[in-house]
């Protein structure tokens, strides 16, 4: 399957249904949030999942027939076949209220670095990898997205069509 | 003879409709509430010093006179979408519910398919259509950006829209947005009239009848149609629902809208149209200081 492709095959439920051994299933995709982030299963009940070029998972409130040809199905939402999976900032700011694990809280300034996209030293006693990238919005805590916490450092992963200096 | 001098005799106060033509609109944004509810972001436009002022029509649009929507935290986060005031009346008219298909017939940058599936509490299914790829890749953006997971992208000519990809499935309601002259946008876009042209309004208007048709055949019978346009010419707007009605099984529908209107005009030139096209309403500029509009809401009969 190339990444050109517009066709989205539906991840299958289980390792018993899976034809395509690199395709993630939807039980791994749900514990990956459940394990990593603490995001409780039921919040994806709703949803389907489904693959278009290789490791590319989407997420869709729908429940069209697979595989489906279009140009979009939903967003996307995890980049997985890498060692390890990494959710899109579309994914962490649509479903991140649920984590209550990997969450890193940023004060305002640093918030404003995170998303002009620079790097910055950091304490953080948690695990390193992916963590959820959250600042106060509002009043409340709200996730911004996806940061790379490694050798003391977090590194900004705001795709750079994503990233702005922000007024304020 | 060229816009806005043609429309002489269709617009009262004609003259406060060229002046109107004539000054900018402010910055206007809607409120994203598939993130975000109207409160959270009055707070947060609020500790931007962001001034945001409420419309008294819709209460998820709202009026930045002094900033640009785009670069703030709101606007970060999918909050709020820079959308025009009047652009948000047609998904408002179609006023899709939770659970329902819904078709978005010429849908790139997406401001209105993110609106519809917002109306729809992002549950059922809005099935976006755009013909240009560039233009698509905005509409995935905003998609994206606003968070809305139950719109898919299709890349296709209205005109020959195809069901298969969903099993065959038809629509409970489709919102036809058409491409068009784009007169009414003069404010945002003070070049709008330099390109325009007699010959493009009828090339153009025989692409909105071959899209609305389509999207009268693809919806269930009871289902709604929404027509729109964001200019004045006749040829675009009631010639385009005379035709539709003469070939389709549908009939325009009487609907409320709290902005000051004029119903649609029965007769233009040497043209006269079915008399139920005064159910449309056209959105002039110098009535409620927006940008221009038509907008017609249908009912599929077959």
């Amino acid at each position: 399957m190339s990444n050109d492709s517009t066709t989205f095959t539906r991840l299958p439920a289980t390792d018993a249904e899976r034809e395509d051994e690199g395709r993630a299933t939807r039980a791994e995709v749900v514990d990956f949030w459940a394990e990593r982030f603490g995001v409780p299963p039921e919040t994806f009940a709703d949803y389907t999942f489904w693959e278009r070029g290789a490791g590319k998972i989407w997420v869709y409130r729908g429940d069209p027939p697979s595989p489906v040809d279009v140009e979009g199905l939903g967003m996307t939402f995890l980049r997985t076949r890498q060692e390890h999976w990494k959710p899109t900032l579309e994914a962490v700011q649509r479903f991140g209220h649920h984590a209550t694990t990997n969450v890193v809280h940023l004060e305002e300034n640093e918030a404003e670095a995170f998303v002009a996209g620079h790097d910055q030293e950091l304490d953080w006693d948690g695990d390193w990898g992916y963590l959820v990238v959250t600042h106060d919005l509002a009043g409340d805590p709200e996730p911004v997205g996806v940061g790379l916490y490694v050798y003391g450092e977090l590194r900004s992963q705001v795709p750079k069509g994503r990233r702005r200096e922000l007024d304020g | 003879m060229e816009p806005p001098d043609r429309y002489r005799p269709i617009v009262d106060d004609f003259e406060a409709f060229r002046e109107a033509c004539e000054r900018p609109l402010p910055s206007v944004v809607r409120v994203n509430t598939i993130k975000a509810s109207v409160a959270d972001v009055r707070q947060a436009l609020a500790e931007a010093d962001i001034t945001a002022d409420p419309v008294d029509w819709h209460d998820r649009v709202l009026v930045l006179p002094e900033d640009p929507p785009g670069n703030n935290w709101p606007y970060f986060h999918g909050w709020i979408h820079g959308q025009e005031e009047v652009s948000a009346v047609p998904a408002t008219v179609l006023d899709p519910q939770p659970g329902e298909r819904v078709w978005d017939a010429c849908a790139a940058p997406g401001s209105k398919t993110t609106q519809l599936a917002a109306l729809m509490d992002d549950r059922g299914e809005v099935v976006a259509s755009d013909n240009n790829l560039g233009r698509i890749s905005a509409l995935r953006s905003n998609t994206e950006r606003l968070g809305a997971t139950s719109v898919a992208v299709t890349h296709e000519d209205a005109r020959n829209h195809s069901l298969s990809p969903f099993g065959g499935a038809t629509y409970d309601r489709a919102l036809v947005d058409v491409p068009c002259s784009c007169e009414g946008t003069i404010r945002k876009n003070p070049d709008a009239f330099d390109d325009w042209s007699l010959s493009h309004v009828q090339g153009v208007a025989g692409v909105q009848k071959g899209i609305l048709a389509r999207a009268v055949q693809a919806t269930d019978p009871g289902g709604t149609v929404v027509y729109s346009t964001c200019t004045f010419a006749p040829e675009e707007n009631e010639a385009v629902l005379d035709h539709v009605l003469g070939e389709e099984d549908c009939e325009l529908v009487d609907y409320d809208l709290p902005l000051t209107h004029r119903p649609g005009v029965t007769e233009w030139q040497d043209e006269a149209f079915d008399p139920s096209v005064t159910r449309a309403k056209r959105i002039y500029p110098h009535h409620n200081d927006t940008g221009g509009f038509f907008c017609a809401k249908l009912e599929v009969t077959g």
